[in-house]
């Protein structure tokens, strides 16, 4: 295991032992954090701000001027770029508007539209954050990148292996976010909060006088205005010239699951499996969507024992803790963000694909979310659900 | 090592420019609208900066309006010109390969009801056909403006063909020459312009002065309304030090030109040579026959210019990718897709622009430098081949 752990992580010999640090800026608190934090401990650091998303797109979306807490906002680069001042770094912003919008967006909404429900973080963890940003800041002569999220990265002496931990604010943890990253990606990064709660976090940004230590939380998608993807999607398919009627993301029947039509939906993009409200119409019990059928546009509700399943299929796996396996593995397996792992086995069917079967049948299991599998506060691995 | 060489951003002060500014910022305080003796000294300096600037460009002074800078200029010529313009329907005609005070004034106009032409540039070496510009005039058109040189090429575009046609036609015809006062002779009356901007701090004055030649019998509406100053085209207390720093630069473009323009060609040329020689694939945007002297600008296709740019600047060497939006990042140079570039040549592409204190020291480390991280840019790219089967 050792010499393909190695074999995975590309070394460049003409790179020298030590080389600055790129820290990703988001003009947030965490990541200022970590910039501070890198300076204080004599790390030469070099900050780097992603411009993602031009937000002068889809005007329809700004009612009322409302443009704060969105990502790429001059606000944001104004106060990373403040952040980087006060610490006397080099800053740059770098423009990945296409990548971004190739990788994170368009997915994004097609994936909406085909009645899953998607997590562009992670999307743009594995396509942008930690691809092009680490590429452009290896292209620039730093052999690292610093992030502030929440999680840990070590070395397994043993296997060779780039681990990636839960943080220990299991509250902030981000871990399931990061599933996706390869061993190169790794051993490459470094997330100094993962050892910090927030509460510690805030106390090191105003010890180190860190401009933006007061700075509000954002939780939101940052490209999409006030949490309203339905309206995001809308504007965009507009923007990009299709039109709503008929096939994705127009209105469709209603079905039960045994295949009654008991009502009218308008659009895919606006229901999530698991969600009980705003199902326009009162059955006497309490109805859930449990599925999006996108062949036939089609909405199917059932009753709360009807969404729970045993098991579902994975793709893309990706393995940290070790190279994929070819005996199923015991696991304790997230399938989203705030979900309590479930313990399950993990069935790999080929290097990319696995089948779970949990223990314990699990409410809205969501195709387009991601299934993460832990030991403990080990990361194994991860997939994006299909079925 | 710092070597600057963004030259066409701006310059910095010549030491003879920051000594005649300073006493108008101390005991030279003086309104050079005042009637008091304080005031005539402010308006004596005043007075001979606008001969030495009328000087550099060919002009009298009384055809010298004193601006905040190109922008401003800019802005006076084409919202002045289309403000008088007796016509019921009005039409500009510009070019593709503007700059921005051009062009989004432009757009401005347009939404005010303006009809614009933009001519595109056919010539992959980024020069204006004049014949274009006929075919695009109107019994409506009002102005016509075409800059000189430009500013991320370098190239000059043929200005007096150009004036020739709008004359014919008798439409006025504006040209931005922020690019190519002081780096190349201008003169209005060989040019054939009735309107042409410069900007101080692009030939070693100060940043915040410009003017706009306004040939004699060419009515211009202002665009702020208060004093009488400037004749009353340009309202507002004179920017005195300003002006006597943008005059002192003036004069010293004037002595320097032809020695400094023939030191700084061959400096750009052997680094362009060198670039050429040492980087495969490597190449020079825009006819290299017809550009000022200081300006190159070279595309090293498989590196991206942003990291390109960031890297250089990590080893202390200053240089642009084009225009740069208002976050700070780059986004691809509008010249450069106007004048037949794809996006990712255009976003492979840098611009050098060379200066006064540029010294062969500084071209040979350049030259030392950019090879390596050019290979090493390319290396680490996505779409590089060896790098994508390691994937």
């Amino acid at each position: 295991m050792t010499t393909a752990a190695q074999c995975e992580v590309e070394r460049d010999a003409t790179e020298p032992a030590t080389t600055p640090v790129a820290v990703a800026m988001s003009g947030g608190v965490d990541s200022s954090t970590v910039a501070a934090m890198l300076c204080e401990r004599g790390v030469e650091a070099i900050g780097l701000t992603m411009q993602l998303w031009n937000q002068r797109r889809l005007p329809q979306l700004e009612r009322g001027g409302l443009r704060r807490h969105r990502c790429c906002s001059l606000d944001d680069v104004y106060d990373a770029r403040r952040v980087a001042e006060h610490l006397g770094i080099p800053y740059y912003v770098v423009n990945f508007e296409p990548e971004f919008e190739q990788a994170v967006v368009r997915p994004f909404v097609e994936n909406y539209l085909a009645g899953r429900t998607p997590i562009p973080c992670t999307h743009c963890n594995n396509d942008v954050k930690f691809d092009l940003l680490l590429r452009t800041a290896r292209q620039i002569g730093a052999g690292r990148i610093a992030t502030g999220h929440y999680a840990r990265v070590r070395q397994n002496l043993d296997s060779g292996r780039y681990e990636l931990l839960q943080a220990v604010d299991q509250s902030k943890d981000q871990s399931y976010f990061l599933f996706g990253l390869t061993q190169e990606q790794l051993s490459r990064s470094d997330f100094p909060l993962g050892d910090l709660t927030k509460h510690e976090v805030r106390h090191i940004a105003r010890r180190l006088a860190v401009p933006v230590a007061e700075k509000p939380e954002s939780q939101e998608i940052c490209f999409v205005p006030e949490g309203n993807y339905v309206r995001f999607i809308e504007s965009y398919r507009e923007e990009q010239g299709s039109d709503g009627a008929g096939g994705l993301g127009g209105p469709g029947e209603v079905v039960t699951t045994s295949g009654a039509v008991i009502g009218r939906h308008n659009g895919l993009q606006n229901f999530t499996v698991g969600q009980r409200k705003g199902l326009g119409f009162a059955v006497g019990r309490p109805m859930y969507v449990v599925a999006l059928d996108s062949e036939n546009n089609r909405v199917v509700v059932g009753e709360d024992g009807e969404l729970r399943r045993r098991s579902c299929e994975v793709r893309s796996v990706n393995w940290i803790a070790f190279v994929a396996p070819e005996v199923p593995v015991r696991a304790r397996v997230r399938i989203r963000n705030r979900h309590e792992p479930a313990e399950a086995e993990v069935t790999p069917l080929d290097a990319t694909t696995a089948r779970i079967n949990f223990l314990e049948p699990q409410r809205a299991i969501t195709p387009g979310q991601a299934a993460v599998f832990y030991s403990g506060e080990l990361v194994l691995g991860g997939g994006w659900i299909a079925t | 090592m710092r070597v600057y060489l963004d030259y066409n951003a701006t310059t910095p002060v010549a030491p003879a420019v920051l000594d005649a500014m300073l006493p108008f910022l101390g005991e030279d305080f003086g309104n050079a609208g005042s009637v008091h003796t304080p005031g005539q000294r402010a308006r004596a300096a005043v007075d001979s900066a606008r001969e030495s600037v009328a000087a550099l460009i060919g002009a009298k002074p009384s055809e010298i309006v004193f601006t905040s800078g190109g922008t401003e200029a800019d802005n006076l010529a084409l919202f002045g010109s289309v403000a008088l313009a007796a016509k019921p329907r009005k039409h500009v005609i510009t070019t593709a390969v503007e700059h921005h005070a051009i062009l989004h004034s432009c757009e401005e106009l347009e939404r005010q009801g303006i009809d614009v032409t933009t001519v595109p540039i056919r010539d992959s070496q980024g020069i204006v056909d004049p014949e274009e510009i006929r075919r695009a005039l109107r019994p409506e058109t009002v102005l016509v403006s075409v800059m000189h040189a430009n500013n991320e090429l370098g190239v000059i575009q043929p200005i007096e063909e150009i004036a020739r046609i709008a004359s014919e036609a008798g439409v006025r015809f504006h040209s931005d020459a922020v690019q190519s006062a002081g780096k190349v002779a201008l003169h209005v009356e060989c040019l054939g312009v009735d309107l042409l901007s410069i900007s101080g701090h692009k030939f070693y004055g100060p940043k915040g002065v410009g003017a706009l030649y306004v040939r004699t019998g060419t009515p211009l509406a202002p665009r702020f309304f208060g004093g009488h100053a400037e004749r009353d085209r340009r309202p507002g207390t004179e920017n005195v030090p300003g002006i006597v720093g943008m005059g002192k630069a003036a004069e010293l473009a004037r002595n320097l030109l032809a020695e400094d323009s023939e030191r700084i060609r061959r400096l750009r040329d052997r680094l362009e040579t060198a670039l050429l020689e040492r980087i495969p694939r490597a190449r020079v945007n825009g006819d290299r026959a017809h550009r000022v002297p200081n300006t190159t600008s070279m595309s090293f296709p498989g590196a991206g210019g942003e990291a390109l740019l960031i890297s250089l600047d990590l080893q202390g060497i200053a240089c642009s990718t084009g225009a740069a939006c208002s976050s700070g990042s780059t986004e691809p140079s509008h010249v450069l897709l106007a004048v037949g570039l794809s996006r990712d040549e255009a976003r492979s592409t840098l611009r050098f622009s060379l200066g006064r204190p540029t010294t062969s020291e500084e071209i040979d480390y350049v030259i030392s430098v950019i090879p390596a991280a050019v290979e090493r840019i390319r290396r680490l790219s996505p779409r590089e081949p060896h790098v994508a089967a390691a994937r």
